[in-house]
């Protein structure tokens, strides 16, 4: 009987636990466009992202910002959200992992450079480049970059159309890329746990993650 | 017959535990599923805005998905249901309150998000920045809340739950010198007792009077609280959980300003808060049901059934202080507003 109520109460504990263990749902979309940028060594540089919002995000950003054309933004109208948005991007990571030869590395980057935001009219959608300079030269052979929220507020996903590039990378380079929905991922789990920013939402995000692996042999 | 009502209980809740258990694989089962739909519905969302404009028929599939949108994200986790469930359970609250927590909290919900929005997009003219900065404020202000809320639960309960306890050592004590001394006469009231040479300190006199013999009387009942004080308490949680306007419902509303359909927003965020109270709701409904058959189960065991009984209610209290405390911290994250 004792037991009985005992399990009573741990069911319980777990449904109210499960209420709040977890807060991971979407609210932003971004579509993205990555280059991995190259020197002439061989080396990797960095990575210039091209993040677009949807749509909805994006009326939700630009709200109450000055504008001489109505439904337009210039580059210069853009240029302190853009500034917002990289200052504030520091506090995730840039949501941008790197690996190289299988190890993980926590602090790969240097401070972004070359930021702005475009605004397509027709689309009514924010598009925010950035580069992300890695800190040292990767001389790598294989080097695996992926792009995720842990917290999953933020849904990434590869553009449909060239979501990777190698700019002026050695001819024997290769890039392939992993969408979330591939079966073949068995190593989320454990990014999600080295890299997470929440412990809550631990591996949340991770699940949701897109890789890029480039390969220079 | 009780103990059969319990272990269906019980199972019902295994059955819907594993939304705890879901937190590695995410993309797979139950959470997972419901991720992919209300991702779906939200996203078909910013499309029929834009349709209403000129199909008037788009109306109405705009309030049918912010509708099935709001069930979807209440039942994805966060939005209050486990603040609001431990509360219920904490308070020993009827179902009937609890719905009605649900259904307030979700209204309060969709109000203070359409207060911003009217309020800092349509009159001030005021940047996402500073409408992320305000959300960021109320929620401080709605975190503390639910902190203090728990606090002052777990100050009630925990002296119910240490009355219970002197209850049941008094009672246990008592029981071996009835045994001892004399035949037992009838149910033995504590009075009675002095006799056989106990000292008792007043205080344990106090809780021998409401205990014994049943151990069923203890702190207040919950008809004595459903006064008017228990009315301002259940507002406080109202206050605390409803007060922090859901970040999705901000942006539709700022979407639907920028297309020039201010209205079909206002209409979406209080549909959406509809179903978002319908899924609280149902999820209160089984906390209380829960506590319900718990406190069956209980009441078949005098004393130690009270002490348990007791003791869970501390535990939901201290449930309710830890998320306002891991939610004021960021330890757990909320919806995050502003630019990222």
């Amino acid at each position: 009987m004792l037991y009985r109520f005992v399990f009573l109460l741990a069911g319980l504990a777990g449904l109210l636990a499960a209420g709040e263990r977890a807060d991971a749902h979407p609210h932003v979309w971004v579509t993205m466009t990555e280059e991995l940028l190259y020197a002439a060594d061989g080396s990797i540089t960095g990575v210039r992202h091209a993040w677009t919002f949807d749509d909805m995000f994006s009326a939700y950003a630009t709200q109450g910002l000055d504008q001489k054309t109505k439904g337009e933004f210039t580059r210069e109208e853009l240029a302190p959200l853009a500034k917002v948005n990289v200052e504030s991007l520091r506090d995730y990571a840039y949501f941008t992992y790197a690996r190289m030869d299988g190890k993980r590395h926590k602090d790969a980057f240097a401070e972004p450079v070359d930021y702005y935001l475009d605004y397509d009219a027709k689309e009514t959608s924010l598009t925010l480049h950035f580069t992300l300079p890695f800190k040292e030269p990767v001389k790598a052979k294989t080097l695996e970059v992926e792009v995720y929220d842990p917290e999953f507020f933020i849904d990434f996903g590869f553009a449909e159309k060239d979501p990777v590039r190698l700019v002026s990378a050695p001819a024997q380079c290769t890039a392939a890329i992993e969408k979330p929905n591939d079966g073949n991922f068995p190593s989320s789990l454990r990014l999600g746990q080295s890299f997470q920013t929440s412990e809550a939402n631990a591996g949340m995000g991770a699940s949701f993650a897109n890789k890029i692996s480039v390969k220079c042999p | 017959m009780l103990l059969l009502a319990a272990s269906a209980l019980t199972a019902a809740i295994a059955q819907v535990n594993p939304l705890a258990a879901m937190r590695q694989p995410a993309a797979t089962g139950i959470v997972g599923w419901i991720l992919a739909e209300q991702s779906m519905f939200y996203r078909a969302l910013s499309g029929l805005i834009r349709e209403a404009k000129t199909d008037g028929s788009a109306y109405w599939s705009l309030i049918g998905i912010s509708f099935i949108y709001g069930i979807f994200h209440a039942a994805g986790p966060g939005h209050g249901k486990a603040v609001i469930s431990s509360y219920l359970v904490a308070n020993e609250e009827t179902w009937r309150r609890g719905i009605a927590l649900s259904f307030a909290s979700a209204l309060l919900q969709a109000l203070t998000a359409i207060a911003i929005v009217s309020i800092a997009a349509g009159l001030i003219g005021a940047t996402a920045k500073m409408m992320g900065d305000t959300v960021r404020v109320i929620e401080i202000v709605s975190y503390s809340l639910i902190v203090l809320l728990g606090a002052r639960l777990l100050w009630v309960k925990g002296r119910g739950f240490l009355r219970a306890l002197h209850a049941v050592r008094s009672w246990t004590e008592q029981h071996r010198h009835v045994h001892h001394a004399h035949a037992h006469h009838g149910h033995d009231h504590p009075h009675g007792h002095h006799g056989h040479g106990h000292t008792h300190s007043d205080e344990d006199h106090d809780e021998e009077e409401s205990v014994l013999p049943w151990g069923h009387a203890h702190g207040p009942e919950p008809e004595e609280l459903a006064g008017l004080g228990g009315w301002r308490r259940g507002l406080s949680a109202i206050v605390a959980v409803g007060l922090r306007p859901c970040s999705g419902a901000i942006i539709v509303l700022v979407f639907a300003l920028a297309q020039g359909l201010y209205w079909a927003g206002i209409a979406s965020t209080f549909v959406m808060g509809l179903g978002t109270a319908i899924t609280v709701a149902a999820i209160a409904t089984i906390a209380v049901g829960a506590r319900t058959a718990a406190k069956r189960v209980a009441s078949t065991r005098a004393g130690y059934g009270t002490l348990a009984l007791r003791g869970m209610e501390v535990g939901a209290a201290v449930l309710v202080t830890t998320f306002g405390a891991l939610l004021l911290t960021g330890y757990i994250a909320s919806e995050r507003m502003g630019m990222f």
